[in-house]
């Protein structure tokens, strides 16, 4: 099947990604979200969980959790193009709130066939959701788990889950005696305990889980194939949020450099820094454009939309680097304090560029694809 | 987009169907000789002529200058070039071989001379019969242009033309140049002048044509010298002092940013024709041994090889998303960013190629156990010509920088 020409990027999208844009430009400055959740600079502080409560409940009441829903489930079934438009401005404004993870978590229901449709019946009625299918060592296979489900209870430990406590749900991935299934959650049920991580991003939480027995609603028994199948949007709208989030260093840190002045020129006099701007907005560029090629792959060319998800969140990974870098190095001595706005940025980025795999994880597995799996 | 998409005018679909069924009688058959890369790579004398009947046949047919004036040799068109240019692409033409002439020399001879001047030269431009090139750069002046110290002194009707030009692609064939010059030493920008001047006419009363020889080996350019050249007055194409200006016009058009469309064709290769690409270099991974198994097998190698599979698709999707304008902050922001992405690109490309060829990376065209006849070292070394030429990778990082960014101005 063919991609049209414009990404499938039509006019619902445009006018989602406008108003995204509104929303966040009105109503979440970067000093509003400095003062949320930077309040605490000391490094050894525990994990918090800071975020607008009223302001998230405004983007559930405009749909936005239910954009990726399918119509089956009620939902509004929007292309991952148009998806991605609107996480570009979630990323810009570095909002902290469970969108992401509740995406993802509908992406993989949504893999799941009519068994997922009552659990994604409840995000299309405004409950969020995270994955908890990620291992100890952090693997981002989709087969490696620590949890087990005998006789319908889960034990043992998911880690590195989004937004643990920011959520109502967990999709979790657990091995039973007939393979890898998939059981929907609440994350308040007896047996599950969760145990935040003191992270480096002040812009979300992350938490590994303990479930001791918890009883669990089992929505797919092909727990492999539905996640290798929703993975492709997860990595791309991660590129995504990373787009948006690099255009904001960039603008942030060009603007600094046309201010501050040194050797009486602006900074951005100095090809020294000019240059890498340039090499910045580049980066962002080429990530863009392999977003939207790899969000309308998985709406219109499925066959090849693990190949361009892998290189969009290649570019992603390389992208949130680089633009973090370069934020903070030109901001010079004022870039390196906590009063200055860049780390909160510097530091969504660098948890982004890991998080499902970073660019030479990617690589590899886009070399498999186009040269062949090494014997 | 492709033409389906685009609403054609009654003109447009009538000119379409006609340039189909012309190429299909007429399309030429396969290349007598081996076809170089571009045009500006023309080195024989049997390269040319190949080229030159082609563009001439297709000029005959009303395929070149569609939408130019009748009375200049021009087709009269209306926003028809686009049409006969898909139609070349799609029936995989060869390129034509007058391409400074079509692409820079023909705007600027439009809008600026007299017409007298046009109706002379612009038929034989179209038809390839004059092979025009470009006078712009000099030893003292490349990324700044406006440098240019060839100097043109008036008597009476006539201008006295002496100076140095370098780079000058086709010069050896060509018959005509386009010449920016300037006519005051005391002031920069004020002081250029353009000229339109001959060439192959005046070889030994006033103008000197040296090849100049690339790293690669390859001839192909030139220097041009210009001792005493006289001039008539007619044959300058500003108005005294404004050589800037016209010079502008010559650079958007060169750029694709001028309002008419270049005569384009081609997508015909010559067996030998090798593309500096990442499908072309997994090829060559796959066939290089590197301890003792093949080097598309080494993990490393696999991963600086999808750095720039992913580069070469994120180029590829720029150029599609420069056209949803949804997804645009900036309009010129991807358009600006070509050059500089395609040259560099094509550069690590060939770079990587040569490094995964290990120790057969050090055989050149002559030898025949070069990987792809040794076409990568080439390549490798021609890639600096594009990442120099046309604004060098750091030009083009200053204009991206004031231009898109809005930083200050670099000295």
């Amino acid at each position: 099947m063919a991609q049209p020409d414009n990404f499938g990027f039509g006019e619902e999208a445009t006018l989602l990604k406008e108003s995204a844009r509104k929303f966040f430009a009105d109503n979440f400055a970067t000093d509003k979200l400095h003062g949320m959740v930077a309040s605490d600079p000391n490094p050894e502080r525990m994990s918090e969980c800071a975020w607008d409560r009223d302001l998230w409940q405004q983007m559930v009441d405009l749909g936005w959790t239910a954009l990726a829903v399918p119509e089956v489930a009620d939902g509004l079934g929007m292309p991952v193009a148009a998806v991605a438009g609107l996480v570009e401005e979630l990323g810009r404004a570095a909002f902290p709130c469970p969108l992401l993870s509740t995406l993802n978590a509908t992406y993989v229901l949504a893999a799941c066939g009519s068994a997922g449709e009552t659990a994604l019946g409840e995000i299309t009625q405004g409950r969020t959701a995270s994955l908890a299918i990620t291992n100890k060592q952090g693997s981002w296979e989709a087969a490696d788990t620590d949890v087990t489900c005998e006789q319908g209870k889960l034990n043992g430990s998911a880690c590195f889950v989004q937004e643990a406590r920011k959520v109502d749900r967990l999709l979790v991935s657990a091995r039973n005696a007939a393979g890898l299934s998939l059981y929907w959650v609440a994350t308040d049920a007896p047996g599950l305990t969760i145990h935040p991580d003191a992270i480096v991003d002040l812009t979300r939480d992350q938490a590994h889980i303990q479930f001791d027995s918890v009883e669990a609603l089992e929505v797919s028994t092909e727990g492999v194939a539905a996640l290798e199948q929703a993975m492709p949007a997860i990595w791309t709208i991660l590129a995504a949020d990373i787009v948006g989030a690099a255009e904001w260093q960039l603008q942030t840190t060009v603007e600094y450099a046309n201010t501050r002045q040194q050797f009486e020129h602006p900074l951005g006099f100095f090809q020294a820094v000019k240059h890498p701007l340039v090499d910045v907005m580049v980066l962002i560029d080429q990530c863009k454009s392999l977003v939207y090629n790899a969000a309308c792959a998985i709406d219109t060319e499925p066959e090849r939309a693990a190949e361009y998800a892998h290189m969009a969140k290649a570019s992603a990974s390389e992208t949130a680097a680089f633009a973090s870098g370069r934020s903070v190095q030109y901001h010079g001595g004022i870039g390196f304090t906590w009063e200055c706005f860049v780390h909160l940025y510097f530091k969504r980025q660098k948890h982004s560029q890991m998080l499902w795999g970073d660019a030479v994880w990617h690589r590899a597995r886009l070399a498999d694809i186009l040269m062949g799996a090494v014997a | 987009m492709p033409e389906s998409a685009r609403e054609e005018t009654a003109e447009q679909v009538e000119f379409r169907a006609y340039c189909r069924q012309w190429l299909k009688d007429n399309r030429p058959g396969d290349p007598p000789v081996r076809l170089p890369l571009s045009p500006l790579e023309i080195m024989t004398e049997a390269q040319l002529t190949y080229l030159q009947q082609w563009q001439k046949s297709a000029y005959d047919a009303g395929l070149i200058g569609c939408d130019y004036p009748k009375a200049v040799g021009g087709g009269g068109r209306n926003d028809c070039q686009r049409v006969a240019n898909e139609e070349m692409i799609r029936a995989k033409t060869p390129f034509m071989p007058n391409v400074i002439g079509l692409g820079m020399a023909a705007p600027t001879v439009l809008h600026h001379a007299q017409e007298k001047v046009k109706e002379q030269l612009l038929p034989r431009l179209f038809s390839g019969e004059d092979i025009w090139c470009q006078g712009f750069s000099e030893p003292g002046a490349g990324s700044d242009l406006a440098s240019v110290q060839t100097f043109a002194e008036r008597k009476g009707d006539k201008w006295i033309i002496n100076g140095h030009k370098v780079w000058t692609s086709l010069a050896h064939f060509a018959e005509w140049m386009i010449l920016l010059l300037r006519t005051d030493r005391s002031h920069k920008y004020d002081g250029l002048s353009y000229f339109v001047v001959p060439i192959r006419s005046a070889l030994g009363k006033g103008v000197t044509v040296r090849p100049l020889i690339k790293i690669t080996g390859e001839t192909g350019f030139n220097e041009v010298i210009f001792e005493d050249l006289e001039v008539d007055d007619i044959y300058r194409l500003d108005e005294l002092g404004k050589g800037w200006q016209v010079a502008m016009t010559t650079l958007l058009h060169e750029r694709g940013a001028g309002e008419l469309q270049t005569p384009r064709s081609g997508g015909m290769k010559s067996k030998s024709t090798h593309a500096t690409n990442t499908t072309n270099l997994i090829e060559l991974a796959r066939n290089t041994g590197r301890n003792g198994k093949p080097a598309a097998d080494d993990p490393l190698i696999r991963d600086r090889i999808m750095e720039l599979v992913v580069r070469e698709m994120g180029l590829g999707q720029n150029q599609r998303r420069s056209r949803v304008s949804a997804l645009l902050d900036h309009p010129a922001r991807l358009l600006l960013q070509n050059k500089l992405l395609a040259s560099e690109i094509a550069q690590d490309t060939g770079a990587l190629a040569v490094e995964v060829a290990g120790a057969s990376g050090s055989l050149y065209l002559g030898d025949d156990n070069a990987p792809a006849g040794g076409q990568w070292p080439m390549a490798y070394m021609n890639s600096y010509g594009m990442t120099i030429a046309a604004g060098t990778s750091e030009v083009q990082r200053n204009i991206l920088g004031e231009r898109v960014l809005g930083l200050a101005k670099s000295k």
